[in-house]
């Protein structure tokens, strides 16, 4: 693998790797199956990209899709907790309807991004290659983020947070008001998935309508992949864990795809990826059996 | 002060398995007693207890603590009144939690959270101290997750926890029922302890008539929905299972035909 090649694994790793620090708030954090993230993505790209041709600052832009994809986050716990809607098909019904409104925002399917400033532009005079400061970028970026999101899972509202999560019934006889925690929590989520969109939108050079599809399934690969490789036995490990899953889970694919000898090529990475997931998810459970049945034919023989 | 006035609680309405859980309740409970409740199963117990918690609402009647009418409150806005054990021993506390930061949750309870540090050095000393008073060694295992912790264990750290801050009233659902008898009987002493330190207002569900007679003050007993017995003071001293069975006969009527389960 060249090193630009690997620099834009670790490119694309990092800006997922917010992505699956929204999908470890939602699945792991508050135990809450949601798959808004399909529509919140591309919706955080299409508000960014929107809003920069329209002439808007890329921040305040970026920004913008933040605010965004947490709206989008809170129409599905909205959905959940006050209409009692089953998470899953709450999250579900959402991102249906964010493939209108990110339609509706772009007013076509796709909105380019060539020759506009990015958020990456006053980095420019930097004078390093584009290779290497979107990495560094994202790096800082990513680092930030995990701080903020270790200070307040640290806290008092966040340990209410994963009080609901982990038991809701307990939770709400400490006080905890549960339902407002996940429309937090969901919003949180997918804000930091709307942030990865607008930031993807702004590195491939626009935004497209299709670039949510499986979104949820990468993000979960890198959170189980993490898992898999590093202890998540407190919160920061837990988080770390997932930006390096996420890493990872290029890195893997990437090396995939450069290996001739097994022919595969990229329409091939969504089918790649939803079996691995498979197969990490159901990993563990297959060796916790195979190793007690040798346990136990040991003990027999 | 608890005051429960004519509460009607019933599950599955207009089903065939319509249960009439709670029938025209009337229960009055001062400062500082320490009441158990007995009664067999489907008596009403649990859901008298969740009626008080906010678990379980109301079809009729009011709820009132100190005075003010808590019966439209969530679980959340009475818990700043009302602390709870349950009987499950997973149930009350959160297993992938660290024991302090089960114990920074009890402590917020009833006040609002924010962005402070749930889990400081001042506060992990006082939960030190409060670990090591119960004896059991876990006071240099506070970092250790809670799903470590045995049944017992864990019905202890939930009891420091439904204590940590001021209530008007502990509840305590058969919260001995699912440990062996000897950490059942330590459960129990330490109840004792902790309710008597501070005179606290206590409803304590259990189904041991045995046990329902030697800790509180009061003793109830439900049956269908209705408080059938309700003995305290004097009238309570000196009274035996098998007294009680008898009071409970006399006043229902009728030969009971599961004191077995009541005796257990």
């Amino acid at each position: 693998m060249s090193l630009i090649a690997f620099l834009g694994s670790i490119e694309t790793g990092l800006l997922f790797g917010l992505v699956a620090l929204g999908v470890f708030l939602s699945f792991r954090v508050l135990n809450f199956p949601d798959l808004t993230v399909d529509g919140s993505l591309p919706l955080g790209a299409a508000t960014s990209a929107t809003l920069i041709v329209n002439g808007a600052d890329p921040y305040l832009a970026t920004l913008a899709a933040v605010f965004a994809g947490a709206c989008a986050g809170l129409v599905t716990a909205f959905l959940n907790v006050r209409l009692k809607i089953l998470h899953l098909l709450a999250s579900i019904l959402t991102m249906i309807g964010l493939h209108t409104v990110n339609l509706r925002i772009m007013g076509k399917p796709n909105q380019a991004l060539l020759g506009e400033e990015t958020v990456f532009t006053p980095f420019e005079g930097l004078g390093l290659p584009y290779y290497w400061l979107i990495p560094i970028f994202l790096l800082i970026l990513v680092t930030l983020v995990l701080v903020l999101l270790n200070l307040y899972l640290g806290s008092e509202s966040g340990l209410g947070m994963r009080a609901t999560g982990s038991n809701q019934r307990m939770a709400a006889s400490q006080g905890i008001e549960t339902g407002r925690m996940k429309l937090l929590g969901i919003a949180m989520s997918n804000g930091l998935v709307g942030l990865a969109g607008a930031l993807f939108a702004q590195i491939q050079g626009g935004a497209d309508i299709t670039m949510g599809v499986g979104v949820i399934v990468v993000g979960l690969a890198a959170v189980i992949l993490g898992e898999a490789v590093l202890s998540t036995r407190t919160i920061l490990l837990a988080t770390i864990a997932c930006i390096l899953g996420s890493i990872l889970y290029r890195l893997v694919v990437a090396l995939a795809l450069n290996a001739e000898f097994l022919g595969l090529q990229a329409q091939d990475l969504k089918l790649i990826t939803a079996v691995l997931v498979v197969v990490a998810m159901t990993l563990p459970d297959a060796r916790r059996r195979w190793l007690s049945s040798r346990r136990k034919s040991g003990a027999s023989s | 002060m608890i005051e429960m006035r004519d509460i009607c609680v019933t599950f599955n309405a207009g089903m065939v398995i319509e249960t009439r859980a709670l029938r025209s309740l009337e229960l009055s409970i001062p400062e500082g007693e320490f009441i158990t409740v007995i009664g067999s199963n489907g008596a009403g117990k649990t859901t008298l207890l969740n009626t008080i918690a906010g678990e379980t609402p109301v079809d009729s009647g009011s709820v009132l603590i100190d005075g003010t009418d808590v019966t439209t409150w969530s679980t959340a806005r009475r818990a700043r009144l009302a602390a709870r054990v349950f009987q499950d021993p997973m149930a009350g506390t959160c297993e992938n939690l660290s024991i302090e930061e089960n114990l920074a949750l009890a402590s917020a309870r009833g006040r609002s959270r924010g962005l402070r540090s749930a889990v400081n050095p001042g506060r992990r000393k006082d939960f030190q101290a409060r670990i090591g008073a119960l004896g059991l060694g876990l006071d240099d295992r506070l970092g250790d997750r809670m799903g470590l912790l045995s049944g017992g264990q864990r019905q202890a750290v939930s009891l420091v926890m439904a204590t940590l801050n001021p209530m008007k009233i502990l509840l305590l659902d058969e919260h001995t029922a699912a440990l062996d008898p000897k950490t059942a009987a330590y459960v129990m002493d330490l109840t004792d302890r902790i309710v008597g330190d501070v005179g606290l207002t206590t409803l304590m569900v259990t189904h041991s008539m045995r046990q329902a007679l030697d800790h509180g003050t009061r003793t109830l007993m439900l049956h269908e929905g209705k408080i059938v017995l309700d003995v305290a003071a004097e009238q309570r001293k000196g009274l035996g299972v098998e007294d009680l069975l008898h009071l409970f006969e006399s006043v229902r009527g009728s030969q009971l035909d599961d004191d077995k389960l009541l005796l257990s």
